[in-house]
């Protein structure tokens, strides 16, 4: 029984830390404010706008996602590795420089409007429902694709094997094996697109074009610092609480997709393809259309920033420095809880670990300002915030990580468990033992896509650095965020590129080291 | 592995703070501490004087810094807090957290200043800035602007401050009419950003015509970049100030350590630091002047500027106004 | 008639060398020790290994260039010839219409397939809910009921136990009399190989030889042969072979 205790304890603690961040910040924001009012019709408002821009956002990114994950899946060319790497990027870039990026290309002195131009067409217009939705999608679609990618490689290629033994057309195919494998991953891809769309905030801002577009995580922004008002603002967050578990309730039933890190290096053989060019320039065409979308905003960043990485001033190097500590520092955090939580739910069975599991997932509803701010009430009179700055940082950034590392693990931990579980049984072997031999090992890939995004989000996360003051320097995005506000946009452009460069390195590093010594 | 470093270093801070020197802690916004700000020089000539630490603790931006005021309550830490605007003192004075300065004071502003609780360390107008070459004759009121088609783009109110700056703007310019002028204004505006420098970069990257900011804002590039092409436009229905003040707060056990701060901040050190490193008017002239290229900014006929209690009485009103207009 | 003219396959290392021919109707067993490449010999006729060079020909058609669903033949694997999600009844209507969209007729000949393989009564439940010999069943009604005139077997049976798997050859046998058929087995085990075929090809080091016959080739079995049957040259035959009909060839 010992082997069930110790995971049950680790994975109740992380789930602890997990409310206190989510329900404790939000109680405490509550707690301090002074009487409670009603939301009024502006705040419904902004409750409507958030969930069609956030429907259509997940629909949109789903639905476009299928084509590009299928090519992906189905075609084999050199490149195709770094290429999925890169496709990962806009996921894991802070919103300031995407939109940047964006508008580079969709703006109205963009790339596309210029090439309008010439032909005496007027510009793009993006702002409004159109631009967040853009933004979002291009957020997001990277999520989707990794996420179908994973479901079509993970239908086993005799499958296909068979099909073609069968003679079975196309249309048979995607019927009676694509179908039914989109029907099982659709849902979680389109529940976690929706709550990431949910709680957006910046890009809504920037290209939203005006109050019309505001969402409720503005609302509580408003609530907060211009009328200071700590209830309104505690029960919009709790409205957006609300609307995440309705989504994730509606979705239920349907299992969230499993891990989306493991194996998407090698294409499915596939024996149906071998005779249609019509269908391989179709697939080289969405490949091509979703890098274009996907890499050309990168590639306007870089471009412009690159020439100016070095000559950018010292403070900026510093900052680097420090956000890589903090990101590193994030990322142990994150791997611990994500492992404690991950042995919890899969020792404790039944209700516990559905629990747990949700446990898992509820920072993706939490508004990072009302975490920002309840943390703060929280902690204030234990200690200066000032001095928590950058490990309130690294503990914020990592719970925000946790439930795609989570997704990440679950299922190869499950099956370590269910194939080598009974043979350590019998030899004996629990505890870390357990977890070193047996364990760690299988799940070395998940793990290592896990570190890298977690280590790639809190690179480019601002969050709630902005609300505790610091004393200790700034982050890297702060730093970005200062250099615009001091008018600086070159270093501010060299700087994006730093941050980029950073990022996709962490992330990069830490899915090849994983990918590297993978056991299986 | 820093993670721990980290934490004992925040354990292990507030032991060295107690040495025999005494600390002043200041919170302001963000931007004032910034490694291109003017706080590390600030920091640097206060200590040269005072035989104190001079501590600058920076929280998002002015609305921020008062939130997380009220947050801290009388428990605070802070002793000054510098960078509230006149939107905001109103709320500031009736938190009843800051104590009168009881320092008189002669300042170089357009309006007459007096508050017993805040005083102003700098100042500037709001304005529309263009890029000459771009723009060579821009418009030169709301109403121009209006029946111009240029785009614009200007800062939510409730997430910035020049995007409250406008409000209040137009509002003390047009009073009644205030509903109309923002709804003739809704087609030109682009679109509204969360920030500042948001809004700032749509307008360098060439996405707008116009940027809501600062008559000052063309001294940075004329100065920093020897860019004379950017250059605010003046409306002749007048421009709308912002003035910076700082004040004491009652919690404070540093009274007399503040007060010295807050001296020091009309003096001369103080004020030739801020026109280039916080690019706005000094409030109180140096000796000196002003650094070469401020002569060539844009001076407005009219400053306008609603007093921190009319402010207070218009804000809630003008931001449904704004609301409905760009609802629409 | 099936002809490997001048066939070679090349996998990395691995290397394949094959020229044969087999009459109508053959029956004929794949013999030979693991790793030989007889599976990558049937999937190589199948469509599923290309090959660097020749070419297979069944009646005089071209194989060569046709997709895997296009070939006239029916192939087992030694797993996975069902699909988990659906019932059995569906998994042999997708040799007729892999759209699953039947007409009447069609059904009845689905039900009849089923019946034959004495399935009747579970066509609706799912592979999950059926025994492993069952499930063998299924995929042989679909065989069946697609009627090609070559059916490839990659040791289907393998993980049935004897007195099953006697049963289900059979059922193939039985299924070949009505079918007419031409038959390619792989089997690691001489006495499933006598149970239904009459000849056989051996894959060693690299090369498919000429079927031969049968008996004469287990009786008195060349070298690499030899070791992997675990007897030495000369060494006697084992002298009960039981299931030794293979006139029906």
């Amino acid at each position: 029984m010992t082997g069930r205790i110790w995971p049950l304890a680790g994975g109740s603690a992380v789930a602890l830390i997990l409310l206190i961040l989510s329900f404790g910040s939000l109680g405490a924001v509550a707690w301090r404010a002074e009487g409670w009012g009603g939301l009024g019709p502006a705040d419904w408002a902004a409750v409507r706008f958030t969930l069609t821009q956030a429907m259509v956002s997940a629909v949109l990114s789903v639905a476009l996602a299928v084509p590009v994950a299928r090519a992906l899946a189905r075609r084999c060319f050199p490149g195709r590795g770094l290429l999925i790497t890169l496709l990962g990027a806009p996921f894991i870039l802070p919103t300031l420089v995407a939109v940047m990026g964006l508008l580079a290309v969709f703006g109205r002195n963009g790339v596309i409007s210029a090439i309008l131009g010439w032909f005496g067409l007027p510009p793009l217009q993006i702002y409004g429902f159109v631009g967040v939705v853009l933004a979002h999608v291009f957020f997001n679609l990277p999520l989707a694709t990794r996420l179908l990618l994973q479901g079509w490689l993970a239908i086993p290629s005799e499958h296909f094997r068979l099909a073609a033994a069968l003679g079975f057309s196309r249309r048979d195919v995607f019927r009676h094996l694509e179908a039914p494998m989109l029907r099982e991953m659709m849902p979680g891809a389109l529940l976690v697109i929706f709550l990431l769309c949910l709680t957006s905030f910046a890009v809504a801002l920037t290209l939203g074009g005006g109050p019309r577009a505001t969402t409720v995580e503005l609302a509580i922004y408003q609530a907060f610092r211009f009328d200071f008002d700590l209830s309104k603002a505690a029960l919009l967050a709790l409205v957006q609480f609300g609307l995440c578990a309705l989504a994730a309730a509606l979705a239920l039933g349907v299992a969230l997709p499993p891990g989306f890190g493991a194996g998407l290096d090698r294409p499915v053989i596939r024996h149906d393809m071998g005779r249609a060019p019509g269908l391989a320039l179709w697939d080289g065409v969405m490949i091509g259309l979703a890098a274009a979308f996907l890499l050309l905003p990168l590639g306007m960043i870089v471009l412009r920033g690159l020439p100016l990485v070095a000559g950018l001033p010292a403070p900026v190097w510093m900052a680097a420095g420090r956000s890589v500590a903090v990101a590193l520092a994030s990322v142990l955090l994150c791997i611990g809880f994500a492992l404690a939580l991950g042995l919890a739910i899969e020792r404790a069975g039944g209700v516990v670990s559905r629990g747990l599991e949700v446990v898992g997932m509820v920072s993706l509803a939490a508004s990072p300002l009302v975490i920002g701010t309840g943390l703060f009430i929280l902690t204030f009179p234990l200690v200066d915030p000032a001095r928590l700055a950058l490990p309130v940082t690294a503990l914020v950034n990592a719970a925000m990580a946790l439930p795609f590392a989570l997704r990440a693990i679950l299922p190869a931990l499950r099956q370590a468990e269910a194939s080598q579980g009974r043979l350590a049984d019998h030899l004996g072997l629990t505890g870390w033992t357990r977890l070193r031999l047996v364990i760690l090992p299988r799940l070395r890939r998940p793990l290592g896509f896990a570190a890298g995004l977690a280590g790639a989000l809190s690179m480019g996360d601002l969050g709630v650095i902005v609300l505790f003051a610091e004393r200790e320097g700034a982050t890297l995005p702060l730093q970005l965020y200062r250099l615009m506000g001091a008018y600086r946009s070159d270093d501010a452009a060299g700087a994006a590129v730093l941050l980029l460069g950073l990022s996709l390195l962490i992330f990069w590093a830490f899915d090849r080291g994983g990918r590297a010594h993978a056991a299986t | 592995m820093r993670y721990p470093v980290l934490i004992s270093a925040a354990l292990l801070a507030p032991a060295m703070a107690t040495a025999d020197t005494p600390t002043l802690t200041v919170y302001t916004y963000d931007s004032f501490v910034s490694d291109w700000g003017p706080g590390p020089a600030v920091r640097e000539a206060f200590e040269a004087i005072c035989d104190c630490r001079l501590e600058m603790v920076g929280t998002g931006d002015g609305a921020a810094l008062l939130a997380r005021l009220q947050l801290e309550g009388a428990r605070s830490p802070a002793d000054v807090v510098l960078g509230l605007d006149t939107n905001l003192t109103a709320r500031a004075a009736e938190s009843g957290l800051f104590a009168p300065h009881g320092i008189a004071a002669e300042f170089d502003l357009p309006v007459a200043w007096e508050d017993d609780l805040f005083l102003p360390f700098d100042w500037g107008y709001f304005a529309f800035v263009h890029d000459r070459e771009r723009l060579p004759e821009p418009p030169g009121s709301f109403a121009e602007l209006i029946d111009s088609d240029l785009s614009i783009a200007i800062q939510d109110p409730r997430s910035s401050t020049p995007g409250l700056g406008l409000l209040m703007w137009i509002k003390a310019a047009h009073g009644d009419d205030a509903p109309a002028i923002w709804e003739g204004l809704a087609p030109r505006v682009l679109t509204v950003t969360r920030g500042w420098s948001e809004s700032y970069g749509l307008f360098t990257s060439g996405e707008v015509d116009m940027v809501l900011s600062y008559t000052t804002s063309p001294a940075y590039h004329l100065i920093a970049e020897g860019d004379a092409s950017k250059a605010a436009a003046e409306f002749s229905e007048g421009h709308y100030m912002q003035v910076e003040v700082a004040g004491i707060l009652e919690s404070s056990d540093q009274q007399d350590l503040a007060r010295e701060f807050l001296e020091f901040m009309l003096s001369d050190a103080f004020q030739e630091i801020i026109p280039t490193t916080n690019w706005m008017y000094p409030a109180v002239l140096p000796e000196d002047g002003l650094p070469d290229g401020f002569d060539t900014l844009m001076v407005p006929e009219r400053a306008l500027l609603f007093s921190a209690d009319e402010a207070a009485a218009q804000r809630d009103a003008a931001l449904a106004e704004w609301l409905a207009a760009l609802s629409r | 008639m099936l002809q490997l003219d001048g066939v070679t396959i090349v996998q990395g290392d691995f290397r394949l060398e094959a020229d044969l021919t087999l009459e109508s109707g053959a029956r004929v067993a794949v013999l030979g020790p693991s790793g030989a490449g007889k599976s990558t010999l049937l999937g190589a006729i199948a469509g599923f290994v290309p090959l660097s060079t020749g070419r297979v020909t069944l009646d005089g058609e071209d194989l060569s260039t046709l997709a895997p669903g296009a070939r006239p033949l029916s192939i087992l694997f030694q797993d996975n010839n069902l699909f988990p999600h659906l019932s059995a009844a569906q998994n042999v209507a997708l040799g007729l219409r892999p759209s699953l969209r039947l007409t009447g007729t069609e059904q009845e000949k689905v039900d009849a397939a089923l019946e034959r393989v004495g399935l009747e009564l579970l066509g609706g439940r799912r592979p999950a809910q059926l025994s492993g010999g069952q499930q063998s069943r299924v995929a042989l009604a679909r065989a069946l009921l697609r009627r090609r005139p070559l059916l490839l077997l990659d040791e289907p049976f393998a993980a049935l136990g004897p007195a099953l798997k006697t049963e289900m050859l059979a059922l193939v046998r039985e299924i070949l009399n009505e079918t007419g058929a031409m038959l390619l087995m792989v089997t690691h085990d001489p006495e499933d190989a006598r149970a239904i075929a009459s000849q056989a090809i051996v894959v060693t080091e690299g090369e498919a030889a000429r079927p031969a016959p049968l008996a004469a080739l287990l009786d008195n079995p060349p070298d690499a042969l030899a070791s992997y049957l675990g007897r030495r040259r000369g060494a006697e035959p084992n002298a009960a072979h039981e299931g030794d009909d293979h006139s029906a060839g």
